[in-house]
């Protein structure tokens, strides 16, 4: 597939620069609607205008966004830096939780939960969203340990057998048993940087979550690292609702179904990948992924 | 195009010998600081050294004595008690008598009696109540020199001062000397020191109650303080809402660990002892004042700790479902741990050394007894080293001297251990 270098090669167009006076009132209209489809037929998240503030109102970073992910797919999220993808993903697992001062309204569902529900258990949520970061952060434990963990703290495993059983499955989905096999005891974090994510991979789909979230979990990778934790990603997606950031618009096409493009914290189109890269609705995007700015 | 790259690297090159000059005078400077502070180091160490390193050893004398039963048990019952409390001195005094049977007049038989410590008798007793049996026969004993000897052995006694400026007279000088010709001096390793409480005899004083009123106060300090300055440390840095309430806190910690120690020692007389009537002079007392003191450094240390753990960490825990307990103590705690370890021993070091607020709750009574707990009157350390400066005679100086060189080998080991503490947990994220 070169879709992607023919878009760059045919892609620009002349009117897509944006007028430099009254640019704010530009743009607000500009993003009154996301353009493409947001909703999925058959969702497992669901996203109702949503709205996030920091700081207790002085940042406002995302700005009603409406959108679906759809059970068994992957749903990249792409958009120039500092746009919220981040914001909305943290979101989804309440991960924005712990930091002062940050806001969220409207409404985020898992299947008919409610996720901002006041009686909701965080702990129960976050067993069924896990999350991998962009940088790769393992326990200073055993590798065996690092996976372990969670089956043991929520008591997934019956006895230590159980326990061994679910370590080596999860090693063996992430693509690493094989790698480590012999050296469980030793500690995650004398890893190479592409193992420790494929470890952190490892220790959030121990704990069988329906979803998980990936923020740039390549970023901090080199090329052939990417390579594995993306063909994973392909394979994870049997099982699980994958949403993932990222910056680069390759991993975006190879890996996901469907893609939302960020900007300044609105929405501004969601459609299938293929779509996006091929044929983009809005010309912000068009402009993104054709390297116009990012 | 070469013009202005070589006009901009001779510029370059005219400043060098400048930027170099001041690195110099820079390496210099701190190399001079640091040079100065070990020169003094060294002198303080030196002086403490030379001062105190004889008193590790004793004089001793050899004395023949027989354990005369009419003495020691006059009614033959054999009771521990008059065994115990029987007057082990006169054996001695008889023994000296037979040595030097010329002396015959009673100031001369009182002087006679001085060449061995007050408490001499105490080895004596020991003896017989280890083994009753011994009672009427005849043993060598050697037995503690009184400190004015001791002083004339280790040379602190200057034989050719006029008779009426020196501690021993010429007819004492004598009778020494007789001694020493039957090689009945001699100077052994000072067990007394190790093994007893303080005493007016110097010959006699020992830092046992010390070191054990400093270690039953060090315990009860560190139980008491360490889970208190964790739990506030863990507390206000990672539960805690960030308000002006818990700024406030944070300002009157730092503000604590500022206050001069002899405040929390009168806070501890008014409150603990006038208040709650916790014994005076007690170890307890002493630890609880003690905590007050140590515990904003161990806040302070255990918070900058914590903080040091990356947030990377907790995500992961929290991401994977982990309570906020949880993630504390499975993930954050054992990281921070060195840490707060470090923290904690330097507070007990500066603990061990302080005197002033120890002073303020009685610590600084003359207690002979080597304390057995926590609620024994006790001194600690520095207190006796304060205690033993301030006594008037010779031999007290080699032993303040000496008590200086515990304590300063105990302070070592503690910062030693927290250095290395620190090395050996050091981590790279
Ligand atoms: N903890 C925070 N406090 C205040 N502002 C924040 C915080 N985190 C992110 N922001 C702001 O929110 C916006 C979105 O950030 P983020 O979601 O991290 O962007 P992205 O991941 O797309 O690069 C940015 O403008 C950023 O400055
Ligand atoms: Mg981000």
């Amino acid at each position: 597939m070169n879709t992607l270098s023919e878009t760059i090669e045919t892609g620009p167009d002349a009117n897509l620069i944006v007028p430099q006076e009254n640019e704010g009132a530009f743009r607000e209209q500009q993003f009154e609607d996301t353009v493409g489809d947001v909703t999925h037929p058959n969702p497992r998240i669901s996203c109702r205008e949503v709205d996030v503030y920091y700081d207790h109102g002085a940042v406002h970073a995302i700005k009603n966004v409406t959108l679906d992910i759809g059970t068994g797919e992957v749903l990249a999220m792409i958009g120039p830096s500092g746009c919220g993808k981040s914001t909305i993903l943290r979101c989804l697992n309440r991960m924005n939780d712990s930091i002062d001062g940050c806001q969220v309204s409207g409404s985020i569902r898992l299947d008919e939960l409610d996720i901002y529900d006041k009686n909701l258990d965080v702990v129960l949520l976050r067993a069924q969203i896990g999350m991998v970061f962009q940088k790769p952060n393992p326990f200073p434990k055993s590798i065996y340990d690092n996976v372990a963990y969670g089956p043991k703290i929520h008591g997934l495993a019956k006895d230590k057998t159980d326990l061994d059983e679910i370590v080596q499955t999860s090693l063996e989905r992430a693509a690493l048993w094989e790698e480590v096999k012999d050296r469980l005891g030793q500690p995650g974090t004398g890893l190479s940087g592409g193992q420790q994510q494929r470890l952190c991979i490892a220790r959030a789909i121990a704990v069988s979550p329906e979803v998980i979230l990936m923020d740039e979990p390549c970023s901090a990778l080199d090329p052939i690292a990417t390579a594995k934790v993306e063909e994973l990603i392909d394979e994870l997606r049997q099982q699980y609702t994958i949403a993932i950031v990222t910056h680069s618009m390759q991993q975006a096409a190879r890996v996901s179904q469907r893609t939302a493009y960020f900007h300044l914290g609105h929405l501004v189109e969601v459609n299938t990948t293929d779509k996006v890269f091929t044929n983009p609705q809005h010309h912000l995007t068009e402009a993104y992924i054709t390297g116009r700015f990012g | 195009m070469t013009s202005p790259a070589n006009s901009t690297v001779d510029i370059v090159r005219a400043g060098l010998p400048k930027r170099y000059a001041r690195e110099r005078r820079f390496r210099l400077m701190g190399m001079l600081a640091i040079g100065l502070g070990l020169v003094f180091v060294a002198i303080l160490f030196l002086d403490i050294f030379s001062k105190g390193y004889t008193a590790f050893q004793q004089t001793y004398v050899r004395i023949q004595v027989h354990y005369d039963g009419s003495v020691i048990d006059p009614a033959g019952t054999e009771n521990p008690d008059t065994l115990a409390f029987a007057d082990y001195m006169a054996l001695l005094k008889q023994s000296l008598r037979e040595v030097f049977p010329e002396v015959t007049d009673r100031r001369a038989k009182r002087d006679l009696y001085q060449l061995v410590s007050p408490g001499a008798g105490q080895v004596l007793r020991d003896r017989v109540l280890a083994n009753p049996e011994i009672v009427g026969t005849t043993e060598e004993v050697w037995v503690l020199a009184n400190d004015d000897i001791d002083m004339l052995v280790k040379g602190h006694i200057d034989r050719d001062l006029p008779e009426s400026n020196r501690r021993l007279d010429d007819r004492s000088l004598a009778w020494f000397d007789r001694l020493v010709d039957q090689d009945a001096i001699e100077k052994r390793f000072n067990i007394t020191f190790f093994s007893s409480g303080d005493s007016r005899q110097p010959e006699q004083a020992g830092i046992a109650g010390a070191l054990m009123g400093s270690f039953y106060t060090l315990l009860l300090t560190l139980l008491f303080s360490f889970p208190l300055a964790v739990g506030s440390a863990i507390f206000l840095e990672e539960f805690a809402p960030k308000n002006k309430w818990t700024d406030l806190i944070e300002i009157n910690i730092n503000n604590l660990a500022a206050v001069p120690s002899i405040i929390f020692g009168l806070l501890g007389l008014a409150v603990f002892i006038n208040f709650f009537g916790v014994p005076r002079s007690t170890p307890l007392v002493g630890a609880l004042v003690l905590t007050l003191m140590t515990l904003p450094t161990i806040i302070i240390a255990s918070r900058s700790a914590l903080k040091s753990v990356p947030p990377s960490i907790r995500e992961a825990a929290m991401g994977i479902g982990a309570s906020p307990l949880q993630t504390q103590f499975h993930h954050v705690l054992p990281l921070a741990m060195p840490g707060m370890l470090t923290g904690t021993i330097i507070g007990m070091a500066q603990a061990l050394g302080e005197t002033a607020p120890l002073l303020m709750i009685g610590m600084i009574a003359f207690i002979v007894d080597v304390p057995q707990g926590f609620t024994d009157p006790a001194t600690v350390l520095p207190v006796q080293i304060f205690l033993w400066a301030d006594s008037p005679e010779r031999a007290f100086v080699e032993r303040t001297s000496a008590a200086i060189m515990v304590l300063l080998a105990f302070l070592i080991t503690m910062n030693l251990t927290a250095v290395l503490l620190r090395k050996r947990f050091e981590r790279r994220w």
